[in-house]
């Protein structure tokens, strides 16, 4: 056994005597969710998507297509829709990929082999996640608000602070559905697009549903009032309206049960989602 | 070389007590392949076990529950004396996995802060063992260039440096070798080395029994998920007159035409 080539002096322990490190809970999912805010920094999707935003709201801007007094109205009103997709299509986009990206490079394994648990290797991704599209909120918001202060000679601050923050909330909701559904359906590609219809489908239907289902005959009748129970009405979220409008700020209670109602669902999807996920092997 | 103390002689680094595991059958549906057979076997403090078997012996299904990416159909195993089904068995071991990517958008000094960090190892004492696995493994100076402009082989040396941020007791290596060149083996195996002359506990896996003569303590052969063969490798080497490649073969031969 003396054929090995002379090793190096240098020991491989460097802090004497094995210390007991431990982390927090909270500094691993802390660790996991920069991973992703790197993740998106590092890809080209915001910047595109944020370009072409801004693009079309100063092209538009600068040509006065409307009838004069209408400009700023629904100049702000396109910049704004422009906003609302590109963060849904981030926010899905983005949160759709990890968890399957996880599994098919399989960087998952080297992750979970350490002292990780899985409820936190999710946490982590949806704090990253949402962090992420709130660092892009943030951008979106100080465009929108620069452009129209611009044109309008006004800056409601608080009012888009209200919007960002309800917009925020809303993205929650999606990011935690988002991460669900990258567990429950099998094929990966298939759930970003299931995702990006569903939040599409409850944003424009979501809140008439009800009425909807009145005139349907009866099982049909039952799953839609089931749906429009049990789904998260994101449209809630939406006060564009007051922005474009300048109609001022939502009283505080309201907002307040928002936030609440958003942090349920978040919460509720996570569970189901730790809770699939704890359950299922992931050497597939 | 760190001294053992009483209680640590007591208490096997890696305990595999009687494990099954059994997968759904790929080729045919409803039926159930098993991958590992009632195997139970023991690692202690300081020893260097060479876990070898041909492709699909069931090698990497043992270590996927020693990980617990997968719980065992039966048995169980314990690291540290501590069932693998809880998540702080992991805090002491380093696992390089049989195939890895590692994230791609990052350079190799950021993904070891990121599993430092998942150890709760301090910030300055992270520093320094990045620097010393990096220029362990030869990629220092590589470290800040992200992952996806690395060759394959610098790629497994990520997958290794990584396995010892925490600097651990033990460590369990998936057929570590393979997809080497003959210099990149030699390195993996000096490695492996410097680990046992400094007291760590290494498992590892291999198809090829030639490589693990010079450093392991011990070896067992699995074969289709059993255990054929187990022993030190000295003992070994007397009784088959010091050709274990021999003993390799006639058991696996004997197995195919079985
Ligand atoms: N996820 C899985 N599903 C079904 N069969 C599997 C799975 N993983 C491994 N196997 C089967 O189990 C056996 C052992 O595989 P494995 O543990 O990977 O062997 P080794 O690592 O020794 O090459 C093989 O026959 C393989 O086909
Ligand atoms: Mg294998």
């Amino acid at each position: 056994m003396n054929n090995v080539v002379p090793l190096q002096s240098t020991p491989l322990r460097c802090s004497g005597p094995a210390v007991e490190f431990r982390s927090s809970p909270a500094s691993r999912v802390w660790a996991i969710a920069t991973v992703v805010i790197r993740e998106l920094c590092r890809r080209k999707d915001f910047y595109v998507l944020f370009i072409l935003t801004a693009l079309i709201s100063v092209t538009l801007a600068s040509v006065n297509i409307f009838g004069d007094d209408k400009v700023v109205r629904y100049l702000k009103e396109i910049c704004l829709l422009l906003i609302w997709v590109s963060s849904l299509v981030i926010a899905i986009v983005t949160t759709a990929r990890q968890i399957p990206s996880e599994r098919e490079n399989r960087t998952l394994f080297p992750l979970l082999a350490k002292p990780v648990s899985r409820g936190q290797l999710l946490m982590g991704k949806f704090v990253g996640c949402w962090m992420a599209v709130g660092l892009c909120l943030l951008c979106f918001y100080l465009f929108f608000g620069l452009l129209s202060g611009i044109k309008e000679q006004s800056w409601p601050v608080l009012a888009y602070l209200q919007a960002m923050l309800l917009h925020w909330a809303m993205l929650a909701m999606v990011v935690s559905m988002t991460l669900l559904g990258s567990i429950v359906f099998a094929a990966p590609s298939s759930n970003g697009t299931i995702l990006l219809v569903v939040t599409g489908g409850i944003l424009f239907v979501g809140s008439h549903l009800n009425k909807l289902a009145i005139g349907l005959p009866e099982p049909g009748q039952t799953l839609v009032y089931g749906l429009y129970y049990v789904l998260p009405h994101l449209e809630l979220f939406d006060v564009r309206e007051l922005l474009v409008h300048g109609w001022g700020l939502v009283p505080a209670a309201p907002v307040v049960g928002a936030l609440a109602y958003a942090a349920s669902y978040s919460a509720l999807f996570l569970a189901l989602a730790s809770w699939r996920f704890r359950r299922m092997p992931v050497n597939t | 070389m760190r001294v053992a103390t009483c209680v640590d002689v007591v208490e096997p680094i890696l305990k595999i007590d009687d494990l099954w595991v059994e997968y759904p059958s790929r080729e045919s549906k409803g039926r159930i392949q098993q991958a590992v057979k009632a195997l139970s076997l023991t690692v202690n403090r300081g020893e260097v076990f060479g876990f070898l078997g041909p492709n699909g012996a069931g090698k990497t299904s043992t270590m996927n529950v020693l990980l617990g990416f997968c719980p065992p159909t039966r048995g169980n195993a314990y690291l540290f004396g501590t069932s693998v089904r809880e998540t702080f068995a992991r805090q002491r071991i380093g696992y390089l996995p049989e195939l890895t990517y590692y994230y791609k958008f990052l350079t190799a000094e950021e993904i070891l802060r990121f599993y430092a960090q998942i150890f709760g190892i301090p910030r300055a004492v992270a520093e320094q063992r990045i620097d010393l696995v990096l220029k362990l493994v030869e990629l220092d100076h590589a470290r800040r260039r992200p992952i996806k402009t690395y060759s394959k082989g610098m790629q497994q040396r990520v997958g290794l440096a990584q396995a010892l941020i925490n600097d651990p007791d033990l460590l369990i290596l998936d057929e570590p070798t393979s997809g080497l060149d003959p210099l990149g083996r030699m390195k993996v195996r000096q490695i492996i080395q410097r680990l046992r002359n400094e007291g760590k506990t290494v498992f590892f896996s291999s198809h090829e029994l030639g490589e693990v003569e010079t450093v392991c303590d011990r070896v067992g052969i699995l074969i289709q998920g059993e255990m054929r063969v187990e022993g030190k490798v000295s003992d070994l080497l007397q009784q088959h007159y010091g050709n274990l490649e021999q003993l390799f073969m006639e058991i696996v031969g004997c197995n195919a035409a079985a």
